[in-house]
């Protein structure tokens, strides 16, 4: 700790890019998955149904730190399903996958509202028309469905994007707050604040955290007003 | 035989139960709005499941819920044209013609497609969007986009019915271009008398969910128990030939043998015409009439009387040109003595064949 300035400016950066990181993997592996549940609970009838829609949602309502916790007991190291993965080398715990994972479940409940939105927007009758042209249900969904819900496909991985950004109770519950591996934005704030002293740097990163909140929110505007031009204009 | 169906589907309210085949040509299947119309053409498309049916098309089965089989719409090949035109929206005009080409089984043509655009008048609209074009010209392209699909068989759902008279009569054409030009079987629903007229090869009639009537459409339109009687809808549809655009701006036509006048018609001499002529718009006259202003006589038996709700008689004459139908009162037929059997003459007033009725049966002439 010999130059105290230079080691914080490095921290923050490292806070900053791993918070990018996380965010940005945590929103691009569940957005197949968002999708997928999303058509599933617009276009299907199925028993159970309810309940997959209870599941998605609870991490909105239950506490950040139940949700970090029941990670820790399913995928921790000594969990049946963390040792299974972990045989196949995926690690969770204590990793920056782990922040992932948790920014990921986290995030998912306003990507599936966002996509499911769009796609029961989404005229079935145009897919019906699709079928009788003689495309399979597959087909239909990505020729039809999928190019018709994109705005709100968008919407979705960006507000997914930047609730990952600011994840902090399950993330902190389920790999800890570790410099340079899970220690993202919040959790180095909230690190900063355990310190006397260190005001300054937690100030800067409320800055920073207030910015990339402020940008993700643009560029999902700008996106979807793009989007809706190109409806318009041929 | 292109296609044959039966089929058995229960409602809260009535019970279909059809059996009937499509023919080369256009096969209408008319009836009211309830009378199970749609439920067939769902059943066909493969969008509906029914309790009991057995489908086939050109030997290939469909649909046999006594085996157990009932194909997905996607593979049954068959293209449908659905009321509302139902294009792509994110898609142009020819990526949605091109749509179903790339799932047909035999390979559609670019010169198929060329031919299909240059007939159906959309060279122009290609690289725009459904959204910037009228009714008329989507339903159009959505006529096309069905037909390149490489289809065996086309449905066509209403296609009409959502359009504007003007729009219907841009698309009328259209469609008698496909009857006499086409191989592919069309299966037609309508409500409309002036539609079944002008289109239908063969006709099929249901009313609460049975057929009650079914064969080569002049049989079947000059069936009073078809049309709908009472309302202006109760009319015969004869063939006629056109012989020749006389100079006073009249064109004779010939109906069995029978001459018939219209004013100017829009088709060279030697043209097949086909003429709906409403029952209300006919005179009867147990003596050749004479001195009249009207100049279409046809002179023939009484086939049939029969007694309508109300106070009218609607009269059924056999005349060289086909059936003839008559709305007369309950007072014309007992003051003129109308029996069966008895000749009688049809008076018709020139002007009385609207215009909208014409249909052509050879549309190079038009």
């Amino acid at each position: 700790m010999a130059d105290a300035s230079a080691w914080f400016g490095a921290e923050e950066w490292q806070a900053i890019a791993l918070s990018l990181k996380v965010a940005f993997w945590a929103s691009l592996l569940s957005l197949p998955f968002g999708v997928f549940i999303a058509y599933a609970l617009a276009r299907w009838r199925f028993p159970g149904r309810q309940l997959l829609n209870g599941l998605v949602h609870l991490p909105l309502i239950l506490p950040p730190v139940v949700t970090g916790y029941l990670l820790l007991l399913t995928f921790g190291a000594r969990a049946p399903l963390g040792a299974f993965l972990k045989d196949f080398g995926i690690v969770f715990s204590f990793r920056w996958t782990g922040a992932a994972l948790a920014a990921a479940i986290m995030g998912f409940p306003l990507m599936v509202r966002a996509i499911r939105l769009s796609i029961e927007a989404v005229d079935r009758k145009l897919e019906e028309a699709g079928s009788s042209l003689g495309a399979s249900p597959l087909r239909v969904f990505f020729e039809v469905t999928l190019p018709l819900s994109w705005p709100g496909i968008l919407a979705g991985a960006v507000l997914a994007f930047a609730k990952a950004l600011g994840e902090f109770g399950a993330t902190i519950t389920f790999v800890s707050n570790i410099p340079g591996e899970t220690r993202t934005l919040p959790s180095a704030i909230y690190a900063f604040l355990q310190v006397p002293g260190q005001e300054g740097a937690a100030l800067r990163l409320v800055a920073v955290s207030v910015t990339l909140a402020m940008a993700a929110l643009l560029a999902s505007e700008l996106l979807a007003r793009r989007v809706a031009r190109k409806g318009a204009a041929r | 035989m292109s296609m044959q169906i039966a089929l058995r589907h229960g409602f809260a309210d009535f019970t279909l139960d059809v059996t009937f085949d499509v023919p080369a040509g256009i096969t209408v299947l008319f009836g009211r709005s309830g009378s199970g119309k749609s439920t067939v053409i769902r059943a066909v498309a493969g969008l509906l499941h029914p309790e009991r049916a057995r489908i086939e098309l050109e030997g290939r089965v469909l649909c046999d819920t006594a085996a157990g089989i009932c194909l997905p719409p996607h593979r049954r090949r068959i293209g449908t044209i659905f009321q509302d035109a139902r294009l792509f929206p994110h898609l142009t005009v020819k990526k949605n013609l091109d749509f179903g080409r790339r799932f047909a089984r035999r390979s559609v043509s670019e010169r198929e497609v060329a031919q299909m655009v240059e007939m159906l008048g959309i060279g122009a609209l290609l690289d725009r969007r459904p959204d910037g074009l009228s009714g008329g010209e989507q339903q159009r392209v959505a006529i096309g986009r069905a037909l390149l699909s490489g289809a065996e068989l086309i449905l066509a759902d209403e296609p009409l019915a959502a359009l504007d008279e003007a729009r219907k009569a841009e698309i009328l054409p259209y469609f008698e271009r496909l009857r006499d030009e086409l191989s592919v079987p069309m299966l037609y629903v309508s409500h409309s008398p002036a539609e079944v007229a002008r289109l239908a090869t063969t006709v099929i009639a249901l009313e609460r969910g049975k057929v009650i009537a079914q064969g080569p459409a002049t049989e079947i339109l000059s069936d009073p128990d078809v049309l709908p009687v009472g309302a202006a809808g109760a009319g015969a549809l004869i063939l006629a030939t056109l012989k020749m655009h006389h100079p006073d701006g009249v064109s004779e036509l010939s109906a069995g043998g029978a001459p018939l006048f219209l004013p100017q018609v829009e088709a060279v001499p030697g043209a097949e015409l086909r003429l709906r002529i409403a029952a209300h718009e006919v005179i009867l006259s147990p003596r050749r009439p004479e001195g009249l202003s009207a100049l279409n006589i046809l002179s023939g038996t009484i086939a049939e009387l029969r007694e309508e709700p109300g106070t009218g008689v609607l009269v059924v004459l056999d005349t060289p040109a086909g059936r003839i139908l008559s709305q007369i009162t309950r007072r014309s037929a007992t003051a003129l003595a109308l029996r069966e059997g008895m000749p009688c003459h049809a008076v018709i007033k020139t002007l009385s064949i609207a215009r909208e009725n014409y249909g052509g049966g050879n549309p190079r002439g038009v």
